[in-house]
């Protein structure tokens, strides 16, 4: 069990959750994520650590809202429990001095990524961080951002941020103009792969925390395995993050269709039983 | 691998005798003449209807009735030499616990096993007895059938679970010292209760939101009911264990950590839980499970009642399941069970190397399930979504002998065929789990990734660390995983009275 600190709505469909979990908070460390079932009937769903306070012994994480488990997450109140949550699991994101790095986050990612540009930060790198929103008014944490990003862009569909562009194009022009050394990218599966085709070419290492379908996230299962580099991983003990450029990706985008129909039965069964 | 037997240890063979000459037992043992006992046939096992019982996950045996075990523990002769004892890999006192059946004493019967098997009505149910106890019965070579020995201590225990008459013995005198155990299986569950009596602080961690290891996300419900694993966990936590679910070691806390806030030792149960897979090509297309992944959705998290819980799982419409082991078996008749129109194991020896129990195989052709035997996969095949439609295999026959003394099977040329398939689930094996050796790097490893174990103490390379069970077997056994738990949880025992004791 553990307890609900904070359940808010950052922007619209995406919630962040601060919970209770003293030990997760004291280990914890940039890529890593938690496995939660918001209630006993729940799936187990795994959700990236986008900060933590080892003194007051909390992990915050930031979720899009898509199917019946997060739907069921952005309902918790605080006070409220969560039967299960498991962590920190996978391994933590590569963090040293790289030189100039450039950190992309979209929808959920923007908060998952954070806590890699900040340690990044901290290493001594300078970082670029760019994020992923469809319209202005989907973007968080902009103060947390610019606090550890020594410059800071946002890739909005409208045109009130400073580039318009989608996100891969904004990565070419980015690295066109400068060297950067490593790419970090966190985000849906799509932004994260056209991420690492915007890099491919010039060959910058780009680091993607891969989402595959995940059941007991510790190697036990085989739920998560991806390819890469022409072998099979399992990304909840091997990542969650890889080499974009040497992942298999029309593998990964059609196992994580896998059950489709069944979500959306699920949401359904559970918004009748809920709200009517 | 049939006859394992071992001699007896003399304490052992002392506490028998004095049990073969207590009063009741003489009296009892000249009340029916051998030859009489002899003729009595060996009970069947009542078990649900093949066609009613393969469309839902209800246990498919039914377990005795009190008239039928008591006519069942008749039957055994209460030898000198009883050959049964010296097949249980824990030496259970079998002819005390088979003669009180007799009596109709069956809530001693069962204390009297939990002397030495603290989770008998799981034993009771998937114990390999034909290839332990069973087997070296006398009356099997006398007769040919031997004592039902498996139903038997399945009765006892259920009997005394239904009639609430669950005994909670007095533990020792609190000692101050602290044990952390690893795993909730039978390994870590048994460690537990023997420590705990002991008058030890002992605490389970568990990784899965569950306690029971394989006993609750592997084994499916036809074969070992929740509520029986729960009662036992249930008897544990009076007995005054903790758990601590949802609790990885290795990633939420490490060994030293513990060491750090004050464990004076520990045993590592983490059990066999890495799927191995083929390497195949096609193997990670939609529709193709391992085993663990296939049963945990369906079992652990319950996905034979979606949309009620909410995890998924495919159902299969032609279902093939590659291996010829215990996980092979659930997993098909889990399959078929789900809905399947056709499910069919793949296997790539013959029928007699399959090392799945007797039962198992014979429960699963009684249901309808096909076995494609002398049968490797080579690739597997998408259609336009990504999922698998169909796989090519080849057929094999029997060579030489290899190192576990089957013989290897070989492809034979030119032999290949296709099965239609919409689903798959890969049933060849587990290997041990490596996140504590790998987050542990002071312990030993073999070269199969086991933690490397003292086998007279089960103690690893690090101090005050034991082990046991599929962690340093490989897929073995709940009975050999408890057997190691004991050997452990005494030498553990002895272990902590060596270090200073401490006051709480
Ligand atoms: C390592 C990792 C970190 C993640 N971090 C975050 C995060 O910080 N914030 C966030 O909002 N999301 C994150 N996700 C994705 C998140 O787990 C899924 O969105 C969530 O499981 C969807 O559940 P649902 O029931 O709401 O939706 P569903 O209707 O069940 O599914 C919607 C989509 O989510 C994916 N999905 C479904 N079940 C699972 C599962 N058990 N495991 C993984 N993906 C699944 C499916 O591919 C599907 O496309 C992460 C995924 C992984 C693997
Ligand atoms: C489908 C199936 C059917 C079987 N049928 C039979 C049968 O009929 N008869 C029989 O005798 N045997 C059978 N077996 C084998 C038997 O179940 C195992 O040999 C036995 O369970 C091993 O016990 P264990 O305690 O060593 O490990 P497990 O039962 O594997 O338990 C290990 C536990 O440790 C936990 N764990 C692992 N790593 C960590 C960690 N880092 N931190 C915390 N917890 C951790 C796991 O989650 C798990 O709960 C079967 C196995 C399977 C998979
Ligand atoms: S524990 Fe297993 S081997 Fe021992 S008596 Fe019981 S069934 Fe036989
Ligand atoms: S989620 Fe089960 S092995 Fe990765």
């Amino acid at each position: 069990m553990a307890k609900i600190l904070r359940r808010e709505r950052l922007v619209p469909n995406v919630h962040l959750i601060e919970v209770e979990a003293p030990r997760v908070a004291k280990k914890c460390q940039p890529g890593q994520f938690v496995i939660l079932m918001p209630d006993e009937y729940g799936e187990r769903i795994p959700l990236t650590i986008a900060d933590w306070d080892p003194e007051k012994g909390s992990v915050t994480s930031v979720i899009l809202v898509v199917g019946t488990s997060t739907h069921k997450l952005s309902l918790l109140q605080e006070g409220e429990e969560v039967p299960v949550y498991v962590g920190p699991l996978g391994k933590p994101s590569e963090i040293k001095k790289f030189g100039t790095v450039l950190c992309v986050g979209g929808c959920f990612g923007i908060g998952a990524v954070y806590p890699v540009a900040r340690a990044l930060k901290e290493a001594g790198n300078k970082v670029i961080s760019l994020m992923d929103v469809k319209a202005n008014y989907l973007l968080y944490w902009e103060d947390k951002f610019r606090e550890v990003s020594d410059e800071f862009y946002v890739s909005a569909r409208d045109s009130y941020y400073n580039c318009k562009e989608f996100v891969p194009h904004t990565v070419k022009n980015l690295i066109k103009k400068r060297k950067i050394d490593r790419v970090f990218s966190i985000g849906c599966t799509y932004l994260i792969y056209t991420c690492a085709e915007a890099t491919r070419s010039k060959g910058i290492k780009t680091m993607v925390s891969l989402n595959p379908i995940m059941v007991d996230g510790t190697g036990m299962c085989g739920a998560c395995r991806v390819t890469v580099d022409g072998k099979t991983k399992f990304a909840c003990v091997d990542g969650p993050d890889f080499d974009g450029h040497l992942v298999d990706w029309q593998e990964l985008f059609s196992r994580r269709k896998f059950y489709f129909n069944d979500e959306i039965q699920s949401l359904n069964y559970w918004e009748k039983k809920e709200f009517s | 691998m049939s006859e394992n037997k071992k001699e007896l240890s003399p304490e052992l063979k002392e506490r028998l005798k004095a049990e073969y000459n207590q009063e009741w037992r003489q009296k009892l043992r000249t009340s029916l003449k051998a030859k009489e006992r002899m003729k009595i046939s060996r009970v069947q096992m009542p078990e649900r209807d093949s066609e009613e019982r393969n469309k839902d996950f209800e246990e498919v045996n039914l377990g005795l009735d009190e008239e039928m075990a008591r006519r069942e523990a008749r039957r055994c002769l209460d030898c000198a030499k009883p050959q049964c004892v010296k097949g249980c890999p824990v030496g259970i006192d079998i002819p005390t616990f088979i003669k009180l059946i007799e009596t109709g004493d069956f809530v001693k019967s069962v204390r009297k096993i939990k002397e030495t098997n603290t989770l008998p009505a799981i034993c009771g149910r998937v114990c390999p007895q034909e290839e332990q106890c069973e087997v070296v019965c006398n009356l099997n070579k006398a007769t040919g059938s031997p004592i039902a020995i498996g139903y038997l201590e399945r009765f006892v225990s259920d009997y005394e679970r239904e009639k609430g008459e669950i005994f909670v013995p007095q533990t020792s005198p609190s000692t101050g010292f602290k044990v952390a155990v690893i795993g909730a299986g039978p390994a870590g569950l048994t460690v537990a209760g023997e420590l705990v009596k002991k008058g030890h602080q002992v605490t389970v961690f568990e990784a899965l939101h569950h306690e029971g290891g394989v006993l609750v996300y592997g084994i499916p419900e036809f074969r070992l009911p929740k509520k029986t694993l729960e009662a036992e966990v249930d008897y544990l936590r009076k007995l005054g264990v903790e758990f601590k679910n949802n609790f990885v070691v290795g990633m939420t806390a490490t060994l030293d950590d513990f060491k750090k806030e004050g464990y004076d030792a520990f045993f590592v149960g983490s059990g066999a839980g890495l799927p191995r897979f083929m390497n195949i090509p096609g193997e990670n297309l939609v529709g193709i499970y391992s085993a663990n992944e296939y049963l945990t959705r369906v079992n652990l998290m319950r996905a034979y009642e979606f949309p009620k819980y909410d995890t998924p799982v495919i159902l299969g419409q032609r279902v093939a399941v590659i291996g010829g082991g215990n996980v092979a078996m659930d997993s098909v008749r889990t399959a078929q069970r789900l809905g399947a129109e056709w499910a069919g194991i793949v296997y790539r020896r013959s029928r007699k190397e399959m090392p799945a129990r007797e039962e198992e195989i014979h429960h699963a052709e009684e249901e309808g399930i096909e076995f494609h035997l002398l049968t490797n996969p080579l690739r597997y095949m998408k259609d336009e979504n990504g999922q698998v439609k169909s796989m090519e295999c080849i057929r094999m026959k029997l060579g030489e002998p290899d190192s576990s003394g089957r013989r290897r099977p070989v492809p034979i040329e030119g032999s290949e065929f296709t099965l239609k398939v919409d689903m798959v689930v890969v049933a060849i094996g587990q290997s041990p789990n490596p996140l504590i050796p790998s987050t542990t790097p002071e312990l030993e490893v073999g070269k199969w990734g086991n933690i490397e174990v003292d086998w007279n103490t089960m103690a690893a390379s690090m101090e005050g660390v034991y082990a046991g069970g599929d962690i340093i077997r490989g897929g073995a056994t709940v009975i050999l995983a408890m057997g190691d738990a004991r050997t452990a949880a005494s030498e553990i025992d002895k272990y902590l009275k060596t270090k200073k004791r401490k006051k709480t």
